[in-house]
């Protein structure tokens, strides 16, 4: 071929197993491969990806004196940092490294034509041939790292992330919306499979998150806007007004007390009362109150004021602002949560009007010792002690024609949970609980079911397709299906384990953090199954129920995955950058402006004096866009120039 | 306001009562119903087959009717003929193949080829959407009043989702359109529960029980009658109170009265004798309670054909 390059390249061609080599004709790969000028040397093997494998590579760098190598295997995701890192041992510059996928782009795709497919095959490593023979030696930038940590949401998740990275000995900030940390599991009564109290074994981890020197807990705040990269970030929290200066408040709850306005108290889910100002439970963490400003009479009418008069230290402050705080930090985790899908969306459960129809947040509520009954379960409507409770699962959840298409993936567990805890409170109580499949994934949760079942918890196999009011019983009308029968059963209360969704707001933070979420809005993890705790973000970290509906023991592991995440960024005083990202060529550049404004991460700005784009490569992510957009081919990515890739497209023709 | 009207079968017959009133009431409402020249069956059940598009032929016969007389809006009253109408229509739209087909099957015998443009809309929605519930609740006055009605949906009127004229979980439309007439609607927990629609031929055991539950239901909810939109539910839930009596001699006979009935009663147009005779459960009870002020200043005089 005219205008080869003169560059020194091998081929590594890789069997895959049979992934590849099933398919296409490797020997015939490297053949013909050989047979091109700048193909210094070609081989094929098994597993290049092996240890002996990578030797190979390593050992033909130095003896051929290989100035570009291509592994001709699987996607760049997978191995692409395995052979630079290899190749960079013997020598070789790690950016001079490229694959050509002949596995998920071509083996795998033409399973039924091999002679195609090997024909493919030499045509994308022959591409990849132009683009390695234009590959320049690239060498990584460094930035500095602040050894400081912001944790967006205080439930299980955020605490144990704060705690582990605070115990590693960095200043970690705890932004929590509420007025307390604790998240949903504070609500909670006993936790599946053990039955232990959810309070017990949270509190002690509040109050250690409370007194922990290297914390400092933002509680009733929300981050506004996040800027900066990796290592450095800068957050705007607003600290909401709450009406009551905490630095002078001791805690001692005289205002709540007096306070006359009762409102249903939303930690209750409804079934409780609060006062106007208040905090959400007895064990709060930060133990401050704060006045809710649309029910206090001093902020509707200007009267009562009884909270201040009762203050003994002067804390209630009526004008209290909101506060703008400013943080620097080097990492984010975001620790966000789930709501409960709303059973008012369900029609065919009685869209929200039955009162005796409640969610299973609400059925927790009824259980806890520290609930508005005490601990005693006594139904909504009339406070009569339910003799027969039907529970549904799947409310809302697995339903992609109306509702949600996912498994919300605790209810299997929790409404065995639920159904134990109501026969061990109620002996001679019938609970009933209706369920497509049983999910019991989990150490011991499939004994704990079984347990359920023991305990005299009746099993009914298919879909609730009405709820409805009659007399003072609700009715279920379902189906059997293992009967193959309609199943209807005159229920006392009716408990829905609703569908959990992200939590309301999430899609607000999202923009602030400009970090990606999935169609049902979980966040997008950096990889599903190698990065689960990752975002495309660099230093933005996810944990919680925000990525995807989990149970605590799981929450509390991927938190922990989270905060290591994090020390292991702090373990260093620089980072290396990726130096795979376009450069503007100053000469060529007009200053237009253009490529600022497809940058999707704000990683231009116009340089007004010298009028021309300048890049942040600290956050380039080298994805492009402003190379398209470019009228003047001034943005040039490095090792992926217009003239690589004209010439890859050349050798295809 | 005229629009084009599809009567469909049962209503020149068996269920005369629901097609005069209707036709009256609208134009009381300022809506002259226009009858289609040529009809034919609505095809009655919309079909499934999907390798057999001719029980489709006879929809779409129907809307290609309205585009000959130049309209691209029907109205039905049967909730039964509204399904199927609109459902085919919406097949004609989606699938290409099945209408190429029936295009193909149509040629020889029709000049005019359907375009896809006929809008099937029901009695309920053109009260809702063109003529407005607050504009009806104007018109009729006290007449109902007192009056406790349960609408009865059944299915064809709201399933499927898309198809139907609400929400098929939790309607509003009828009961808005019974407030709007003066009386109070009554919900109940049958009232999208099926009547048992064709069983009545093979498995009649079936319909009887569904219709005992769904008059007790609405018995029990308070109603004084069930209100209906569909010939086959009034045949099942009416009608078939005979066989429920049959089954369960405590079983008290309930009224059942078309929403047409109910709309040119509220409208101060009162009750035809002669639609009586076309009901099974006795009316008395429900008749005596109508009071017959005409509040429309529309038409010079109250029509008076008793």
């Amino acid at each position: 071929m005219k205008g080869t390059p003169p560059r020194k390249i091998g081929v590594f061609v890789c069997h895959c197993g049979k992934n590849i080599a099933g398919v296409v004709d490797v020997n015939r790969v490297v053949e013909d491969i050989s047979r091109l000028e700048s193909v210094a040397f070609a081989m094929d093997y098994k597993y290049m990806c092996s240890q002996p494998g990578q030797a190979m590579i390593q050992e033909k760098i130095r003896e051929k004196g290989l100035e570009g190598v291509i592994v001709a295997a699987c996607t760049p995701n997978l191995h692409e940092a395995t052979f630079r890192k290899a190749a960079s041992k013997a020598g070789l510059n790690p950016y001079c490294v490229e694959m050509a996928n002949i596995r998920e782009q071509c083996a795998w795709a033409h399973q039924n034509d091999p002679e195609k497919a090997t024909r493919k095959a030499v045509e994308i490593i022959r591409t990849m041939i132009q683009k390695t023979a234009e590959d320049k030696p690239l060498y990584e930038g460094s930035i500095p790292v602040l050894k400081r940590a912001m944790v967006i949401g205080g439930g299980v998740a955020g605490i144990q992330a704060s705690l582990d990275i605070a115990d590693a000995g960095y200043e970690v900030i705890l932004v929590e919306r509420e007025p307390s940390i604790g998240g949903h599991m504070a609500q909670l009564s006993e936790t599946f499979p053990t039955l232990d109290c959810a309070q017990c074994v949270l509190t002690p981890k509040m109050v250690a998150a409370g007194t922990h020197p290297n914390i400092k807990i933002l509680a009733w705040s929300e981050a506004r806007e996040v800027s900066g990269y990796v290592g450095n970030f800068t957050v705007t929290i607003e600290r909401k007004a709450s009406g009551v200066d905490w630095t002078k408040c001791t805690g001692c709850g005289m205002c709540m007390e007096k306070c006359p306005i009762k409102i249903p108290a939303e930690f209750d889910r409804g079934l409780g009362v609060r006062k106007a100002i208040y905090s959400p439970f007895p064990q709060a963490v930060p133990n401050k109150p704060v006045i809710d400003r649309e029910h206090c009479l001093h902020y509707a009418k200007g009267k009562c004021g009884i909270c201040q008069k009762v203050c003994e230290v002067g804390a209630i402050d009526f004008d209290q602002a909101p506060e703008i705080i400013k943080e620097e930090v080097g990492a984010i985790i975001v620790a966000t949560g789930f709501d409960i899908y709303p059973k008012e969306n369900i029609g065919e459960y009685g869209a929200g009007k039955i009162p005796d129809v409640i969610d299973s947040l609400a059925f927790e509520r009824l259980l806890s010792a520290s609930g508005p009954t005490s601990g005693e379960i006594r139904r909504p409507s009339d406070g009569k002690i339910p003799e027969t409770i039907v529970f549904v699962q799947c409310s809302g959840s697995r339903d992609p024609e109306k509702h949600k298409p996912y498994c919300s993936r605790i209810c299997c567990m929790y409404t065995a949970k639920q159904a134990l805890l109501y026969k061990h409170a109620v002996h001679k109580g019938r609970p009933y609980i209706f369920y497509i499949d049983i999910r019991s994934g989990g150490k011991n949760y499939e004994e704990f079911v079984a347990r359920a079942q023991e305990e005299g918890v009746i099993y009914i196999r298919g879909k609730v397709s009405r709820i409805y009011q009659s007399g003072d019983k609700v009715t279920v009308v379902g189906v059997d299906t293992l009967l193959a029968k309609p199943a209807q059963i005159d229920a006392d209360m009716v408990v829905l384990a609703m569908a959990m969704v992200p939590k309301e707001g999430s899609d607000d933070l999202r923009k602030v953090l400009k970090i990606t979420a999935d169609k049902n809005g979980f966040w997008t993890e950096a990889h599903p199954k190698m990065d689960p705790v990752g975002t495309t973000t660099r230093g933005i970290y996810l944990a919680g129920c925000g990525q995807a509906p989990r149970d605590v023991p799981d929450t509390v592991a991927q938190a922990s995955g989270a905060a290591g995440k994090v020390i292991s960024l702090f373990s260093r005083e620089t980072l290396s950058l990726d130096p795979m990202i376009v450069s503007v060529d100053e000469e060529l550049c007009a200053g237009c402006g253009l490529c600022v404004s497809v940058c999707p991460y704000e990683a231009r700005i116009l340089d007004e004096k010298k009028k021309v784009a300048i890049v942040n490569e600290a956050l380039c992510k080298g994805c492009g866009a402003c190379m398209a957009a470019c009228p003047n081919s001034a943005c040039i990515h490095k090792n992926f120039s217009k003239k690589q890739v004209l010439k890859m497209v050349d050798a295809l023709s | 306001m005229e629009i084009s009207y599809y009567p469909g079968c049962t209503l020149k017959v068996d269920a005369r009562n629901f097609e005069e009133s209707a036709i009256d009431s609208f134009r009381e409402l300022g809506v002259v119903l226009v009858e289609l020249a040529r009809w034919n069956c609505c095809g009655t059940v919309f079909s499934f087959t999907t390798d057999n598009v001719m029980y489709h032929l006879a929809p779409v016969r129907n809307l290609l009717r309205v585009r000959e007389a130049g309209k691209e809006q029907v109205l039905t009253l049967c909730s039964m003929c509204f399904n199927t109408l609109k459902r085919a229509a919406e097949l004609f739209n989606k699938d290409a193949e099945k209408r190429d087909k029936i295009l193909n099957i149509m040629k020889d015998k029709e000049p005019l080829a359907y375009d896809g443009k006929t809008r099937v809309i029901h009695g309920i929605e053109l009260i809702r959407d063109e003529i407005g519930f607050d504009v009806l609740k104007k018109k009729t006055g006290e007449n109902l009043k007192g009056l406790r009605l349960a609408p009865y949906y059944g299915c064809m009127l709201l399933r499927p989702d898309g198809v139907g004229i609400d929400n098929p979980e939790n309607p509003r439309a009828f009961q808005d359109l019974i407030n709007a007439m003066g009386a109070d609607a009554v919900s109940f927990p049958f009232q999208s529960e099926c009547c048992g629609a064709y069983q009545t031929v093979e498995h009649p055991e079936a319909v009887v029980e569904r219709a005992r539950i769904i008059i007790n239901s609405a018995r029990k909810a308070g109603a004084d009658a069930l209100v209906v939109s569909c010939p086959l539910c009034a045949y099942n839930l009416d009608q078939g109170q005979m066989d429920v009596k049959s089954i369960d001699s405590s079983f008290e006979t309930f009224p059942v009265l078309y929403f047409t009935e109910c709309l040119y009663a509220s409208l101060g147009l009162g009750f035809r004798e002669e639609w009586k005779a076309l009901h099974y459960a006795p009316l008395e009870g429900v008749l005596a309670r109508i009071r017959r002020e005409t509040t429309s200043k529309l038409i010079g005089a109250a029509p008076n054909k008793e």
